[in-house]
């Protein structure tokens, strides 16, 4: 970690998919490089051979009984979907034509 | 014992049903005229379902007359954070994003209520997607400290915490990730517990960090809690962290002598320089207390602690950007109408949706993960994370629980750390570590500032021993005696 963290405040906001307009632009990049700036302790843990915790107490392989159940009904699954026709969600065109 | 029958306990109301003294409609319907009275001054609940809530209440009636009560919360008024599923309810998690979002099943915690009878009365407000310390951050209302209406109730869970101080429900279920029902719990001067991670199944709950979330219990007594809790405890095989352990009768197994002969650490971290004197002072005395009880008090250390604020807002923050990355203007009701190719469809619902503190946290969390930063960031905070157990671990084989002030300060005003979301940060900072841990922890009211504020005290337990922790718990409030204090409005 440099001494001065900074945050390329456009490609994160791309990243997370969320457009921000300049104020916001301003204020998160200020804000948040205090933020990681507070961060900068934990570069001064030795962690030397630590195993990294995903969750607190190990769980391998949860398998549960293959048993078939009733499904939710389409119309059902579908009901908070802004946009839907014919049992499917609309969405913009994705692929553009040849 | 309360002379007003919004601050009798579960465990009295429950008598007084069984004894036909009241009706649960009747009871209910002093529930609605309390919420319809003091909600204009409180501000806890984002929505009700009154004519389901009756139906419930008066389904209640049939089956106590005619001796087939489900359980001792069969007919009882039960609050929800407004993060946890009820089919055909709203769900807004206090987001612009759900404002319409109806809920297509149940969570499996309501649905054990359910089957226990329970009345749901009032989705409670929250910050937005749980994300927060005050409440402040809901997209729908502000919701006050009923102990002082100038001053936050804490977060996030601040509308559960609110309304079971206030006597607007009996008590109610919260989430917690990082202090999110001990914290609101501890500034409201009632009882809040975050079970140990795997204890109450997830499913249902709208996920915030899926590997530090935990739905639990807000009550006004040690015991209320404790039914609370053993009814929505046990395994889910929807719920693939819930853990396969046989669940006891929590509420009978309290034993008012429990303080004999524990040992009980005290960890000077969590007496540091950022804990107001006042607070300082109420949980010394709760020690004092617990010693005069019988309890061993000893020191224990647990050197990580400060790690705590960055190795949580790390990996919380990065599970966040993943998990509310559905969010995203195709499934869940809000789609922005400037929208004219799939990317805008993304960034202008999410930016339309989502309130400012959920944008920080996503971006925080996107920076975490992404190239470059991910070893540096993300990995070391997982270490940090194994750092912080050990220590728990390491201090749990020589004391039964550990004591804490809950909270660094008593509840603050509004707007005071808005401005500055690390200081908002920082007052997560005694609850945290026990979520990093995965471990039960439970805030115990522990007397008054002497603006007449509440504290609490924190209590930390032995994975999966919460019989035990509520045990203590139990004891400690027996022996103090602030369960019975509420606000006046």
């Amino acid at each position: 970690m440099s001494d001065k963290p900074t945050i390329d405040i456009n490609y994160v906001a791309k990243l997370a998919r969320i457009e921000l307009d300049e104020n916001e632009k301003a204020k998160f990049s200020a804000q948040l490089e205090q933020v990681l700036d507070y961060f900068k302790k934990l570069s001064e843990v030795n962690v030397d051979g630590v195993e990294p915790s995903a969750h607190a107490h190990s769980i391998y392989n949860v398998w549960r009984d293959d048993i078939p159940t009733a499904a939710m009904p389409v119309e059902e699954a579908l009901m908070n979907a802004p946009a839907k026709r014919d049992n499917q969600i609309v969405v913009p065109k994705v692929v553009d034509e040849a | 014992m309360s002379q007003e029958i919004y601050y009798k306990k579960l465990t009295e109301l429950d008598e007084m049903l069984d004894k036909s003294e009241i009706s649960a409609v009747e009871l209910l319907k002093e529930f609605i005229g309390r919420t319809k009275q003091i909600e204009p001054q409180i501000g806890a609940f984002i929505s009700f379902d009154e004519s389901r809530a009756l139906a419930q209440a008066a389904e209640s009636d049939k089956r106590r007359a005619s001796g087939r009560k489900l359980s001792a919360l069969d007919g009882i008024p039960v609050g929800l954070k407004d993060v946890i599923a009820v089919r055909g309810q709203k769900l807004t998690c206090a987001s612009k994003m759900l404002e319409n979002y109806v809920s297509p099943y149940t969570a499996t915690a309501a649905l054990k209520l359910e089957d226990a009878g329970a009345v749901f009365w009032g989705r409670l407000n929250m910050d937005e997607f749980a994300m927060g310390s005050s409440c402040e951050n809901s997209a729908f209302l502000k919701t006050k400290n009923p102990w002082d209406t100038t001053r936050i109730p804490g977060g996030s869970s601040g509308g559960s915490a609110a309304a079971t101080a206030a006597g607007e429900c009996v008590v109610a279920l919260g989430s917690d990730t990082g202090g999110s029902i001990r914290q609101p719990a501890s500034l409201c001067g009632i009882v809040g517990m975050k079970p140990t991670y795997g204890l109450v199944s997830r499913y249902g709950l709208a996920a915030f960090a899926s590997s530090l979330d935990q739905i639990g219990p807000f009550a006004r007594s040690v015991k209320d809690a404790a039914v609370l809790l053993g009814t929505i405890a046990g395994h889910d095989p929807k719920d693939s962290t819930s853990v396969k352990i046989d669940i006891p009768d929590y509420a009978a197994q309290l034993d008012a002598g429990a303080l004999s002969g524990k040992t009980l650490g005290v960890a000077a971290e969590y007496f540091g320089d950022g804990v107001d004197a006042a607070v300082r002072k109420r949980v010394e005395e709760a020690i004092e207390l617990c010693r005069s009880k019988g309890a061993n008090i000893k020191e224990v250390s647990l050197p990580h602690t400060d790690l705590a604020i960055p190795v949580y807002y790390i990996i919380a923050t990065a599970e966040a950007s993943s998990n509310l990355a559905r969010y995203d203007g195709v499934r869940y009701t809000h789609r922005s109408k400037l929208a004219d190719d799939v990317i805008s469809l993304y960034t202008k619902s999410r930016a339309e949706g989502f309130g400012e503190e959920v944008k920080r946290r996503i971006i925080l969390g996107s920076y975490v993960l992404s190239s470059g930063y991910y070893d540096a960031y993300y990995l070391r905070a997982q270490k940090v994370r194994t750092l912080i157990r050990r220590d728990f671990e390491r201090a749990f084989e020589s004391v039964d629980a550990i004591l804490t002030p809950t909270s660094p300060t008593p509840a603050f005003k509004f707007g005071e750390k808005t401005a500055n979301p690390l200081a908002m940060y920082l007052s997560d900072i005694c609850t945290i570590n026990v979520n990093l841990a995965g471990l039960p922890g439970i805030s115990v009211p522990c007397g008054f500032t002497p603006e007449g504020l509440p504290v609490g005290l924190q209590i930390i337990g032995k994975a999966f021993r919460e019989s035990e922790l509520l045990s203590i718990a139990y004891a400690y409030e027996q022996a103090a005696g602030f369960s019975d204090a509420h606000p006046n409005l």
